[in-house]
């Protein structure tokens, strides 16, 4: 009976799918992703439950701070913090430099960032995602630009937010425009559709795809000035389904509090009484930054 | 198809895919996150989504007694990926802190395909079914060893990936992603009747 059952000889196997790519975003769903820096950061995140890691030299808050060219990390960084934990870890690219993604993919990076928090290396081009077998995730300030990074073959689109800045108005803003614009292609006519693909600049078939079935073709979570476990509660209560604390966690006065008070908010996003109990007592939040005051918009990087 | 409240534990991961799988087959469906909600389901399904995590919040939600409790009871329960490792008897290379519910006698261990690079789609064959069923594995667990009284549904490569035993069925794939009902309709046909819900009775 057994002898019979296995499949080994009568399917062969397919792996970096659509399926297999989206699936893993799936799995992520209603978790916290979080920036670390190196494996002890790594591990106060997942014993804290976060769902996967987000591996970089530096959180946003410091390449704010210290400015110069942000790239792709050590690769020795990245090795040591795969080897630190069990959960999925993440890793960014700069926008457009797909050298960089192929290191990654061959580190064996669980999901590829093609980040704007980086310096882009590319005016003009993202990478072509359909190319690897390792997942992608993007930025997206509206519809418009989160089709077109599911066109070029990312599975999973976060809001880009403001990152670095703990402040939560411009995460906001992008989940409000990309919700809204998903609300009113639901209800638009076939014949609207081809306005709507030429206002956004964005394939077609995605824009039938989205009239259809009311909803990305791809898991939305929320990235970019996520500080407290209000943040990820009005996010989610917006539509997002999961989030990336970047700058958050480890600029707070008690990263392992903040990170599990974070965790248990994503879960628990719709029960005030819960959201009260997980963030009294937390200590101080990262500081935060007004987005007037900025030298640089980093939403702004990505076309 | 009209059927028994199924819960859908909703702490994390891919609960939503299986909602709408549920959806799909017309069968009344809760998403679970407190004691309250897990007390009114007739079945349960576990979702596919990171093992440590799940652990971790079915203690900090206090939902770990009463889940225990629920399944000493038999309470039917469809777990999937990480769903099958809470389920097992031993996590071969777990967090130390991470629970092993106990309710099927396996041995399993965590990723053991590798990494997202690994992570496939297959065809197999499912004993009962009269043809193949897609099979997506996300970093998905290896049962390393299953006990006597598990009844094995589907193998790759010499391994267990689809198992019963009693009222719990768990597999290492992801039925809820590839767009076929059958092994949800399976599960949910076995699912006795609620009394209380049973509207046909008089």
């Amino acid at each position: 009976m057994a002898q019979q059952l296995d499949s080994a000889e009568s399917g062969s196997r397919a792996t970096g799918t659509q399926l297999v790519k989206r699936g893993l975003a799936e799995m992520l769903k209603g978790g916290v992703i979080m920036d670390v820096v190196d494996p002890d950061q790594a591990r106060i995140a997942e014993d804290a439950g976060a769902v996967a890691v987000m591996a970089l030299e530096r959180v946003p808050a410091d390449i704010r701070r210290d400015g110069g060219v942000a790239r792709m990390s050590d690769p020795e960084m990245i090795s040591g913090i795969q080897a630190a934990v069990s959960i999925p870890v993440m890793a960014k690219a700069r926008i457009g430099h797909f050298a960089e993604a192929q290191v990654l993919q061959s580190l064996g990076v669980d999901y590829i960032d093609e980040s704007e928090v980086l310096t882009p290396a590319d005016e003009t081009h993202h990478i072509d995602k359909w190319a690897f077998t390792t997942p992608f995730v993007c930025g997206a300030t509206n519809l418009g630009e989160a089709l077109r990074r599911i066109s070029e073959g990312a599975c999973m689109i976060r809001s880009k937010g403001e990152a670095g800045t703990g402040n939560i108005v411009e995460a906001v803003r992008h989940l409000r425009s990309i919700l809204g614009d998903i609300a009113k292609i639901t209800t638009a006519d076939s014949a609207e559709l081809f306005e709507w693909a030429k206002q956004l600049q964005a394939p077609l078939p995605l824009v039938q795809e989205v009239h259809d079935t009311g909803t990305l073709p791809v898991p939305m979570f929320c990235a970019g000035g996520i500080a407290t476990p209000s943040d990820a509660s009005l996010v989610m209560q917006l539509g997002a389904q999961s989030v990336f604390v970047g700058s958050g966690i480890f600029k707070s006065s008690e990263p392992a509090k903040m990170a599990t008070a974070i965790v248990e908010a994503a879960t628990h996003f719709q029960d005030p009484s819960i959201i009260a109990k997980v963030s009294t007592g937390l200590g101080a939040a990262m500081k935060g930054l007004e987005i007037g005051g900025l030298e640089t918009k980093l939403a702004e990087r990505g076309w | 198809m009209v059927g028994p409240l199924v819960g859908v534990l909703a702490l994390q991961g891919a609960f939503a895919a299986h909602a709408e799988i549920l959806d799909g087959l017309g069968v009344p469906n809760l998403e679970v996150r407190t004691h309250d909600q897990l007390q009114q389901v007739d079945a349960l399904i576990i979702p596919g989504g990171e093992s440590t995590t799940m652990s971790m919040l079915l203690d900090r939600s206090g939902l770990i007694g009463p889940l225990e409790e629920r399944l000493r009871d038999g309470l039917p329960v469809l777990g999937t990926c990480a769903g099958l490792i809470l389920l097992s008897t031993r996590i071969l290379d777990g967090r130390p802190d991470q629970h092993a519910l106990g309710s099927i006698d396996l041995d399993v261990r965590r990723n053991g395909y590798g990494t997202q690079l690994d992570s496939f789609e297959t065809d197999i064959a499912v004993a009962g079914f009269d043809s193949g069923f897609r099979a997506v594995f996300i970093r998905a667990p290896v049962v390393e060893r299953a006990g006597d009284s598990v009844e094995i549904l589907a193998m790759v490569d010499g391994h267990p990936v689809l198992c019963r035993q009693g009222s719990v069925t768990v597999a290492a794939f992801h039925p809820e992603l590839s767009n076929d009902n059958r092994i949800h309709r399976s599960f949910v046909e076995r699912v006795p009747v609620n009394p209380k819900s049973d509207t046909s009775a008089i």
